[in-house]
């Protein structure tokens, strides 16, 4: 007699974008899994054309409440590069600042808020926090340091508005710096205890075989700026993303599947970064990352809350560095001439690679925009990672199945995983 | 500090009736009574927590998918009840609005007076526009704002 059922999660978010995971089983094997994303990038698309290429870099940053300089940073550089135009010295350090700042509030509210909880079998952080209080108090002063940075520069913590085509309208005196510097140091050091935290939990073992894709820069760990690079020898301009990677539309989902053309399913995001640019990382991040045996590839998903804890440690060390060293520069931005062009970013936001493309028009209207957010790259990945999963894990009654799935899921931190807490479960038995 | 006030509007501007709480504040902007602070949110939890800190009295207004007719007004004395966790459906993370006023409570960090406006939503496509029903409630919220704040001012708080 078959036995079949069918397991549905449906989620929604505000402005992240909206999902369901659907999955089959057969005879206690698993015959289906759709990872079903609907996102808001392709309505900015349509909304940016006609827009004077000044407002791309606000318009953007309403795609994503929790990452927005990386949509303000990757619309930004597409449009300089159009422009012909250089943000060097102290304005680009500032702007790797507010990346640090961003990656940061991002992390922090992952590993804490929303992974941490799955490992150690709470509901949720609420019940995280009435047992551990003092590491859930912890883990909002990190976060609250990450937002301050973000203040600081972007003018306020949500939809920072400083931060445009050529640099900055306002930067800081040093002075501004004092008080924030402080936090920090306490932040960097208090990041490391979570490192060690985030390592002490439970991790199921799921070593897969991924083709990892990010940014990389020869000296630093990559936020704004670097080649295309994987494990599996690509190395490209950002101009050439397109010749490489292409987005194919599956039944299942309103959202466009990316796949390296030839190769299949790849992944973004912390583990790709770390495990292609582990040498850029700072000698503290590296100590760290020794201390606690992560001196090594990582291929395990469940492991990315180890990563993304010591790319936290490195957000805090590089912002410290960079605001040591910091001399206000004589000008918050780089004077330029409109001139029509195409135009390519690419940068790390905390999930991954932002790619956007700009064409413009002699007067500085967008004539078309093309956005690709890291949970469109890394979609069929994670059905595919799911699909190994699941197995391991049939036997397991209905809700302990789920909450694996949504523990899953939450590996890559997805845009949409921001609403797997809402979830309904639909078994079908026939 | 005592009658420190605070009004947080949350939503996104381009999810049609989700953009409710910051159309209110819009309103509110207009014209705001003195010593009343108006602040716009995303909705993502940790943040909320962090800016009520420095209040007493905090409101925050938010589009909410209960199931209850569009336009239903749902008021929430947060000291006093818990938060409903699947309220606020639209939330930006897990973590939202309920979250955090449920993590406040645990860690004990709540405002001395935390009111919910709670505004039942109709459309939460991609989209600029708010529906009727909804944009008449966000007007009335705006008043019943007004006579809560006055209230608070005059030393006679609707719930403190």
């Amino acid at each position: 007699m078959s036995n079949t059922k069918t397991i549905k999660v449906d989620y929604l978010a505000r402005v992240e974008g909206e999902g369901a995971l659907f999955i089959k089983i057969k005879d206690n094997k698993l015959e289906e899994c759709q990872l079903k994303i609907f996102e808001p990038p392709r309505f900015f698309e349509a909304f940016l054309r006609g827009r004077q290429f000044t407002e791309a870099p606000d318009i953007a940053a309403r795609i994503c409440g929790i990452c927005p300089i990386a949509y303000i940073m990757s619309s930004i550089h597409a449009m300089e590069q159009i422009l012909g135009i250089e943000v060097g010295g102290q304005l680009r350090e500032l702007r790797r600042l507010i990346y640090c700042g961003e990656w940061i509030e991002s992390h922090v509210l992952h590993v804490f808020m929303l992974h941490a909880p799955d490992f150690l079998g709470y509901q949720d952080a609420i019940q995280l926090a009435g047992d551990k209080p003092e590491l859930v108090k912890m883990a909002l002063r990190l976060k609250k340091a990450g937002n301050e940075i973000v203040r600081l520069l972007g003018g306020r913590e949500i939809h920072p508005i400083n931060n445009k085509v050529g640099g900055f309208y306002k930067v800081p005196d040093k002075k501004d710096f004092s008080n924030l510097l402080e936090e920090l140091k306490w932040a960097r050091d208090a990041s490391i205890e979570a490192v060690k935290v985030a390592n002490s939990l439970p991790c199921p073992d799921f070593d897969q075989d991924y083709e990892f894709v990010s940014l990389h820069h020869p000296d630093e760990y990559p936020f704004n700026e670097g080649r295309i690079i994987s494990n599996r020898g690509l190395d490209i301009d950002i101009k050439d993303y397109e010749n490489h990677f292409e987005e194919i539309h599956v039944a299942h989902s309103n959202a466009l599947q990316s796949v390296h053309k030839n190769h299949g399913n790849y992944l973004v995001g912390p583990l790709a970064r770390y495990n292609l640019n582990y040498n850029q990382l700072s000698d503290l991040t590296k100590q760290v990352a020794v201390d606690n045996g992560y001196d090594r590839q990582v291929i395990n998903p469940f492991q990315s809350i180890v990563v993304r804890s010591l790319e936290t440690v490195y957000a805090f060390d590089e912002a410290i560095r960079i605001i040591e060293n910091y001399e206000k520069p004589a000008k918050a931005s780089v004077e330029y001439e409109i001139q029509a062009g195409v135009g390519y970013g690419c940068t790390e936001a905390p999930r991954g690679s932002l790619y956007h493309r700009y064409e413009i028009d002699e007067q500085g209207i967008i004539k078309t925009a093309k956005i690709v957010p890291p949970t469109a790259q890394n979609q069929s990945r994670i059905e595919e990672d799911l699909s190994n999963f699941i197995p391991k894990f049939i036997h397991l009654d209905d809700d302990d199945l789920t909450w694996k799935c949504e523990q899953a899921v939450r590996n890559y931190d997805p845009c949409i995983s921001c609403a797997t807490h809402f979830l309904k479960l639909d078994i079908q038995r026939n | 500090m005592e009658k420190s006030i605070l009004v947080i509007g949350v939503g996104s501007p381009y999810r049609s009736d989700d953009s409710v709480g910051l159309s209110v504040l819009k309103t509110l902007r207009m014209g705001p009574p003195e010593q009343v602070h108006l602040m716009e949110r995303s909705g993502e939890g940790s943040d909320i927590m962090d800016v009520w800190k420095k209040y007493q009295h905090v409101f925050l207004v938010d589009a909410v998918q209960s199931g209850k007719a569009p336009g239903t007004i749902h008021r929430i004395f947060a000291n006093q009840e818990k938060v409903p966790t699947d309220f606020f459906h639209y939330s930006t993370h897990a973590f939202g609005v309920a979250e955090a006023v449920e993590m406040a409570r645990v860690l004990g960090e709540l405002p001395k007076s935390l009111i919910i406006y709670g505004i039942e939503g109709e459309q939460f496509g991609i989209g600029k526009d708010i529906s009727k029903h909804v944009q008449i409630s966000a007007d009335k919220v705006t008043g019943m704002l007004l006579k809560d704040i006055q209230k608070i001012l005059t030393g006679n708080p609707t719930y403190a």
